[in-house]
């Protein structure tokens, strides 16, 4: 080979190799982003823990998503159907706890949900797309297109997702006529009140947060508008997600 | 050639087209031959999304379509081609607030075609959802 | 051809009658699966796969086992195996249907099983398993009816059903590889997130497939006059012996990275799976049995003399099918589960009705391998007699 060739493919090759690291380093998310205000809303909520821990046996949230939406409560903890709920907070930040982590922070219970994902696994591994992701950020659940065969609830890292081992009507106490439920055999998941968001109002979760006298607990938000609550709480805070090295980038962000 | 077997060849086809036809003489000896489904509309609304002659033949595909347009597409208004209203597409929120209950809608076409459609296994009928399934 | 599977005697129709009966107890069943829903299973929000979709895992690995008979015989023209081969071809066509039974019953909305195909998900493993197992089971199909259907009437098949059955090698590997591929793609379960998992498929699958054909084979020479041929099992066992070794090999391989590397992550599941976690221990018991099988039955098959008894070879054979279906079906797909996303333990128990329709769908596979076996068994002892 005579030189030109070999200069050539040498630097040919460290380009290539520049370009991949460089590559890389855009796709791990060591950059920050920044909002959009051109694209359309991405939602996105942020739970203040700090102050949510103070509000002991509070589950306003819980109730009003769970009525709203005509989630059963199945006594068969095996079954059961949930939304929302609290989860002891070692347990929903395993690799954000430790040992000697304060008491406080150990001890608390957090309000996990959904975390609709920028990257979603449940709708990576779907085989209908009956849970897809819109536009607005929102991962949803086509109920009519589901087939139960809870690909979704294996792949979920964060047990989000709900299948109905039953009817779930006899377990439905005040049905709400303006919601429909589910029929056994589809899996069910938050899904950010999106009906009410379609009429411009904010999840049930958080304005039942508000209506208990509640704070700056839950905010709702759109993540493109750097004026909107969520994007103030983000600037101001410090916020942790879920489960944060497997890359899917959950919306649900927490301030501990 | 008449064979052996031609009687019972012959009592084999009266019997068949008598269990065929069975739908049609059983209803004639019931005295309810030509019987329609007896519909009860609703009182105060005149109009409906479409007209009643294409909600006899589509309602079936036009709530296919709003299904898939309101959940997988986000859009949730209903221009209607009689150019009357929009309505909000939703089986539960529109066409229920009208035809206030289904035994005496709903249901009288679909028993007498004996058709079971599924939506009722999720969307609430109006008075309440049922408890259980059928 | 087919009216074959029609006639037999006193102890086929006595097997067959069985059969019908077990199926019927596993129809019931799933009607009433289909009436109250998958909550008559031991599943739960915790444990979503158990029984079904492990006997499905089971099933592809022994489908996708026909390969190491076609490929040797057409690929390398090894004639020993010339017997053998459609014996092979029908175990993957009655294992491949069974594995589609499986994902049926397990399916919450069954009727709408269609989506699938209505709504191609081209990132979807599943989709592309669908796909895979479909186009196996046609190749099978269309392989065993023209090249038996060739030497039924003495005369070589037609040349265009050697590429096919080139085609079906790689596609045997494919079908477990894809399934392996379900489960090691999720991130949120560390436990099958290795890429040793394919590999590990594919041994299990190759030491558990040719064991049954081996005993299917020793079967069929006691009770039909068709002999599939001694150097076939001979050649058979001896695929078996390196499978188990390899597979055994690769399980250590596992247990070191987990053990060795210590992250919590992913010790526990090994952790839960033979010693027990935070008291509970269900399946322990099952994982030191399979893995006892396992090493027992390589000493025995490592030795010629042994493994050339075949007295001893089909219990040798059995308890390697045992070993690989602990390991796989509950070793794997349910510890998978075990501890949970959030670090909490729900075990998993099938139920009664649970195992009646597992028991039913593995009747219909075993129905239709003994049409299958039947039809060409009787065509091959009256080919002799002629």
């Amino acid at each position: 080979m005579d030189k030109g060739r070999r200069d050539f493919l040498k630097i040919s090759g460290t380009s290539l190799l520049g370009l991949g690291l460089g590559g890389t380093a855009a796709a791990t998310g060591l950059h920050r982003a920044e909002p959009d205000p051109d694209a359309g809303p991405r939602w996105a909520m942020v739970v203040d823990t700090r102050k949510c821990r103070e509000k002991h046996g509070c589950t306003a949230c819980i109730d009003a998503c769970h009525e709203i939406h005509n989630v059963p409560d199945i006594p068969d903890e095996n079954h059961e159907i949930k939304w929302i709920w609290k989860e002891d907070y070692p347990n929903a930040f395993p690799t954000q706890v430790h040992a000697h982590t304060e008491e406080s922070v150990f001890e608390q219970s957090v309000l996990v949900m959904c975390n609709h994902c920028e990257r979603p696994p449940c709708v990576r591994v779907c085989p209908t797309q009956a849970t897809f992701k819109g536009d607005d950020g929102i991962v949803v659940m086509d109920m009519h297109r589901c087939i139960g065969c809870r690909y979704c609830v294996a792949a979920c890292p964060y047990g989000s997702r709900s299948f109905n081992w039953r009817d779930p009507r006899p377990y439905i106490d005040d049905v709400n006529g303006d919601y429909p439920t589910r029929t056994k055999g589809v899996v069910e998941k938050c899904n950010f009140c999106k009906e009410l968001l379609a009429k411009g109002k904010l999840p049930a979760c958080v304005e039942a947060c508000a209506a208990a006298g509640n704070e700056g607990v839950l905010m709702f938000g759109d993540l493109n508008d750097p004026d909107s609550v969520v994007s103030e709480a983000l600037r101001t805070a410090n916020t942790i997600r879920r489960k944060p090295a497997l890359g899917t980038a959950p919306h649900i962000f927490y301030i501990v | 050639m008449p064979s052996r077997d031609t009687g019972r060849i012959i009592l084999g086809l009266v019997v068949f087209l008598a269990l065929v036809s069975f739908p049609i003489w059983y209803t004639a000896s019931q005295g309810r031959s030509g019987e329609r489904p007896e519909l009860v509309y609703p009182e105060d609304e005149t109009r409906c999304v479409e007209s009643a002659a294409y909600m006899k033949s589509w309602h079936m595909d036009l709530l296919n379509e709003w299904r898939d347009t309101v959940v997988r597409e986000g859009e949730r208004t209903y221009v209607s081609d009689l150019g009357h209203c929009d309505f909000d597409m939703s089986l539960q929120n529109t066409c229920m607030k009208c035809h206030l209950n289904k035994d005496t809608f709903c249901d009288r076409c679909h028993n007498y075609v004996g058709v079971e459609p599924k939506c009722w296994e999720c969307h609430v009928e109006p008075g309440g959802a049922s408890h259980g399934q059928g | 051809m087919l009216e074959k599977a029609l006639s037999g005697g006193r102890r086929y129709w006595t097997w067959v009658g069985f059969l019908v009966l077990v199926i019927g107890a596993g129809f019931l069943a799933y009607m009433r699966q289909l009436d109250d829903g998958l909550q008559i299973t031991g599943l739960s929000r915790d444990v979503p796969w158990g029984l079904y979709i492990s006997q499905f895992t089971f099933m592809v690995g022994v489908a996708a086992s026909a390969v190491m008979v076609v490929l040797p015989y057409y690929l390398h023209s090894f004639k020993p195996f010339g017997k053998m081969v459609i014996m092979g071809e029908c175990l993957a066509v009655s294992a491949v249907i069974m594995c589609m039974l499986f994902i049926f019953v397990d399916m919450g909305q069954p009727t709408r099983v269609i989506n699938v195909i209505r709504f191609p998900t081209l990132n979807s493993l599943m989709f592309w398993d669908m796909l895979s197992l479909m186009g196996y089971l046609f190749l099978n199909v269309v392989i065993s009816l023209v090249v038996f259907g060739a030497e039924r009437k003495s005369v070589a098949p037609p040349k265009w059903i050697k590429p096919v059955i080139i085609l079906s090698i790689p596609w045997a590997v494919s079908i477990h590889t894809v399934t392996a591929f379900l489960y090691s793609g999720l991130e949120a379960r560390s436990f099958w997130m290795t890429a040793i998992l394919v590999p590990r498929f594919l041994a299990s699958a190759f030491a558990s497939g040719p064991s049954l054909l081996i005993i299917l084979s020793l079967l069929v020479r006691k009770f039909t006059r068709f002999d599939p041929g001694a150097d076939a099992i001979r050649k058979l066992s001896v695929i078996v012996t390196y499978a188990l070794l390899v597979n055994i090999f690769f399980v250590a391989v596992e247990l070191f990275t987990g053990i060795y590397s210590d992250i919590p992550e992913h010790l526990h599941h090994f952790q839960y799976l033979f010693l027990g976690l935070e008291g509970k221990a269900a399946l322990a018991p099952w994982m030191w049995v399979s893995l006892t099988l396992s090493l027992l039955s390589a000493i025995l098959l490592l030795q010629p003399r042994v493994r050339n008894n075949h007295g001893v070879l089909p219990f040798i054979c059995a308890s390697v099918i045992v070993a690989v279906w602990i390991e796989k079906g509950l070793g794997l797909v349910v510890a998978g589960f075990i501890p949970n996303t959030l670090g909490r333990i729900t075990e998993y128990f099938p139920t009664v009705p649970e195992v009646l329709v597992t028991l039913g769908v593995y009747g219909i596979g075993f129905l239709i391998l003994t049409g299958l076996y039947k039809i060409t068994i009787t065509v091959r002892e009256q080919d002799k007699t002629l």
